[in-house]
């Protein structure tokens, strides 16, 4: 058994193979081939396919993809849905009340609702063509660095440790991709990009970023009820004033519905379960017919960076960079971060191209962000940037400088500032009022683990477990005794459970690693930031059927 | 001593099986596909031999759509050496698979055709055994353990309550049981190597094989749902819903 790992040496890596990442390659191929130049790319990707872990609404915006590849409609891309009907809808406990006025930003005609999983995939055949190797089941389990400290690559996790974190007889140890850039798409909340940050003080003078979690199911409903193209987004219930957040249910072709709910991960209530909001709020009478007669077929979440202009770390570090949601590209007010993060990877390939071409000085692409700033991507996220914030004061609150800011396009001599990250924002379980969610009736709601059934999650059982305790006692000592575990609320795939012995004394926090869905979520709300998200084996976690 | 591995691209095993709606069969689209995991074995099994300097050369096969490419290119990342894809978009039936792999075997020549018991998707479990009977071959099924003399393989089958060991005189058709081995990781650097290897592709008509489903599907159906329990008082009550509910006593 060798512990030397075989070294690979590209021009580009990247990380993540999603639509960040993929446009990325893509552009720097397509680059490369009008120079008549020379570039190796490779993508690695921890799911087992590409799209296996990709979960989106989605409504695309194709703004990107029509710089990426004009000539998509011909090359098959899945983009089959128009947007046809946008309705805005606030939801009280028994009401439904149309909003007369749409806010521009949530005016879909001319996108497509898509599923991004699909998008990725049909990326990745178009990055194959143009000569990307892209290896999918292979996680980054560590950045790489010279002497200098200067980025040299990253490394794939070994595969084959048991759960006693000794080799097993299939042990296969990682390989090193080294690299003269690495481009990190690892999307939102990215595990080395959270390395990457604190060693290199990415996030000195900015915000905190703010995230948010997106539950999502897909169904098929009956086919009388379809009505492809309609975009329906709800506000209020079941969250209460203070709680950021909504729902959206697209229907798209194939009498398949998406169906999902956003919940800002600074909501303030240890009781709060946004897995049980999300399900509740299907029973609202005003929903819960799309969904009579039809069946759930998938179900996934994933966390979502909110902070928007404000967060956006210092993005480029000596050997690399980072691009897409790993970075917070998303416009909130749109609700949409897909052609963001397809923008910013062409936008750093680009920089990356020239680079590399041109022989500029130093190991750090700083054309990248100042290329960024000149792009409409900038400019975009700069008009909505006091969108999100303003939600900090309740949702009226919230609409009304939403409506202020929208009319004088971000114009206002200020900028909110997000105060506090997510794991700040808890009070104590005992100042807190309870929430009584009601039993999942199995037709329109339902339980965690039938849900992550749906999310064709798998990892190998005999290895460590990835979600890592900085201290054991924290779970108990604080999390328990002052905000009664929020990690069993928060967690969307039932990984945390208090487990206590026969006569209810001496509890224990048990962690289900096998069931995690890689939302991010424990990484970000756990109050002490005691638990650390880290890469399971390569191909481990959901196997996303076009989410 | 050459070795040919039969292997079939299914429906992953993590995937949930949705039948379509309209019961013509089950849902293809956006799903994940990967190799037949009994394949997997008897891949991982023909390797093993070469590498024990049993085998001179595995050859891995498949028959069905050019995605099943991937298929086979995970078997020569696992350390086959090279590949065929009979291509077809036609519904595979285990009778037309054993006549193409018949028509293989003249071909190649190989000493042992090491497949699957069964695979995941139809879990049919005859292409074995059809091929065997096909060639005129000694057949293995069920292995969970092979091992290889000069003329003859000694074949451990598991059958109903217990193991059966069986000598089998060469050339002969071995089909994988899921205990025979646990099939390795294609690391990084041999997925890129097998990107190198031989590859040929063929077609069934090349073959002179007609690949024509010959079994209709009716209709497909999801197993009934099962009801929720019920408690019940005292064992009164759970003898009379045994006897008058459930009539099975």
């Amino acid at each position: 058994m060798s512990l030397v790992r075989e070294v690979m040496e590209y021009d580009v890596l990247v990380v993540g193979a999603g639509p960040s990442g993929l446009s990325a390659a893509i552009r720097l191929k397509q680059r490369a081939r009008a120079a008549g130049q020379e570039v190796s790319v490779c993508v690695i990707e921890k799911g087992s396919e590409v799209g296996a872990h990709l979960l989106s609404g989605a409504v695309f915006e194709p703004r990107a993809l029509d710089e990426l590849i004009p000539d998509w409609r011909d090359h098959g891309a899945p983009l089959a849905t128009p947007a046809c009907e946008d309705r805005f809808i606030h939801l009280t406990r028994t009401g439904a009340y149309r909003l007369p006025v749409i806010p521009p930003q949530m005016r879909n005609h001319g996108n497509f609702i898509i599923s991004l999983g699909n998008l990725a995939r049909w990326l990745a055949v178009q990055a194959e063509e143009l000569g990307v190797e892209i290896y999918p089941g292979f996680a980054a389990a560590e950045v790489l660095y010279d002497e200098s400290g200067t980025v040299t690559g990253v490394a794939t996790g070994d595969m084959g440790i048991g759960k006693d974190g000794q080799p097993t007889g299939n042990f296969t140890r990682g390989v090193e991709l080294h690299a003269r850039q690495t481009i990190f798409a690892e999307g939102c909340r990215g595990s080395l990009t959270k390395a990457l940050m604190e060693r290199f003080n990415l996030r000195d003078d900015v915000d905190p970023q703010t995230y948010g979690i997106g539950i999502k199911e897909l169904w098929e409903i009956d086919p009388a009820k379809s009505q492809p193209g309609l975009i329906v987004h709800t506000i209020g219930w079941p969250l209460d004033q203070k709680t950021y957040g909504g729902s959206w249910l697209y229907h798209m072709d194939g009498n398949l519905v998406s169906v999902g709910f956003v919940v800002g991960l600074d909501y303030s209530n240890p009781h709060l379960s946004p897995f049980e909001e999300f399900q509740r709020y299907k029973t609202h009478p005003a929903i819960r017919p799309t969904f009579k007669g039809g069946r759930r077929i998938a179900y996934g979440a994933r966390t979502l960076s909110e902070g928007g202009f404000q967060s956006i770390p210092r993005l480029t570090f000596p050997g690399g960079l980072i691009v897409g949601d790993a970075a917070g590209f998303l416009n909130v007010p749109k609700i949409k971060g897909n052609h963001t993060a397809m923008k910013s990877g062409m936008v750093a390939a680009e920089a990356v191209f020239d680079h590399l071409v041109g022989g500029a000085d130093g190991p750090e692409v700083t054309a990248y962000p100042e290329r960024l700033k000149d792009s409409w991507l900038w400019k975009e996220l700069w008009e909505v940037r006091n969108i999100r914030p303003g939600f900090q004061k309740g949702l009226w609150a919230g609409l009304a400088n939403a409506a202020y800011e929208t009319a004088i396009k971000g114009r206002s001599p200020w900028t909110l500032h997000h105060r506090h990250a997510d794991n700040e924002t808890l009070v104590k379980a005992s100042e807190a009022p309870k929430i009584a969610y009601p039993k999942p009736d199995g037709v329109v709601s339902f339980d965690r683990l039938s849900s992550v059934y749906l999310s064709n999650t798998n990892h190998e059982e005999n290895q460590p477990a990835h979600l890592q305790l900085k201290d054991k006692e924290t779970p108990i000592r604080v999390n328990l005794a002052l905000y009664d575990a929020p990690e069993t609320l928060y967690c969307p795939a039932g990984v945390y459970e208090i487990v206590r012995s026969e006569d209810g004394t001496d509890p224990h926090l048990q962690i289900n690693a096998q069931n995690c869905v890689h939302c991010k979520t424990c990484d970000i709300k756990d109050p002490a930031q005691n638990i650390t998200w880290t890469v399971p084996e390569g191909g481990g976690g959901p196997n996303y059927p076009g989410m | 001593m050459k070795i040919l591995v039969p292997v079939k691209r299914v429906v992953d095993y993590n995937v949930k099986i949705r039948v379509k709606a309209d019961g013509t069969g089950v849902e293809t689209a956006s799903v994940k596909f990967s190799m037949n995991p009994f394949d997997e074995i008897a891949v991982e099994e023909a390797v093993r031999l070469k590498e024990a300097g049993k085998a001179t050369e595995v050859v891995v096969v498949s028959l069905g759509p050019s995605a099943a490419q991937e298929t086979l290119r995970t078997a020569l990342a696992m350390g086959a050496d090279r590949a065929i894809l009979v291509q077809t978009d036609a519904e595979v039936q285990p009778l037309a698979v054993a006549k193409v792999l018949k028509a293989l075997v003249d071909k190649e020549q190989p000493r042992i055709v090491l497949l699957g018991k069964q695979a995941i998707d139809d879990d049919c479990n005859q292409t074995g055994q059809m091929l065997a009977a096909l060639l005129g071959w000694p057949q293995g099924t069920f292995a969970s353990k092979v091992a290889v003399g000069d003329d003859a393989l000694t074949v451990t089958r598991e059958i109903d309550g217990g193991l059966e060991t069986i000598e089998l005189t060469l050339p002969a058709v071995v089909t994988a049981d899921l205990r025979l081995n646990e099939p390795r990781y294609a690391s990084l650097p041999n997925i890129m190597k097998a990107k190198k290897k031989p590859f040929e592709t063929l077609t069934p008509g090349s073959l002179g094989v007609d690949v024509t489903p010959r079994l209709t599907t009716l209709k497909v159906v999801e197993p009934p749902r099962r009801k929720a329990g019920v408690k019940v008082a005292d064992v009164a009550a759970l003898v009379d819903k045994l006897k008058n509910d459930a009539r099975v006593i």
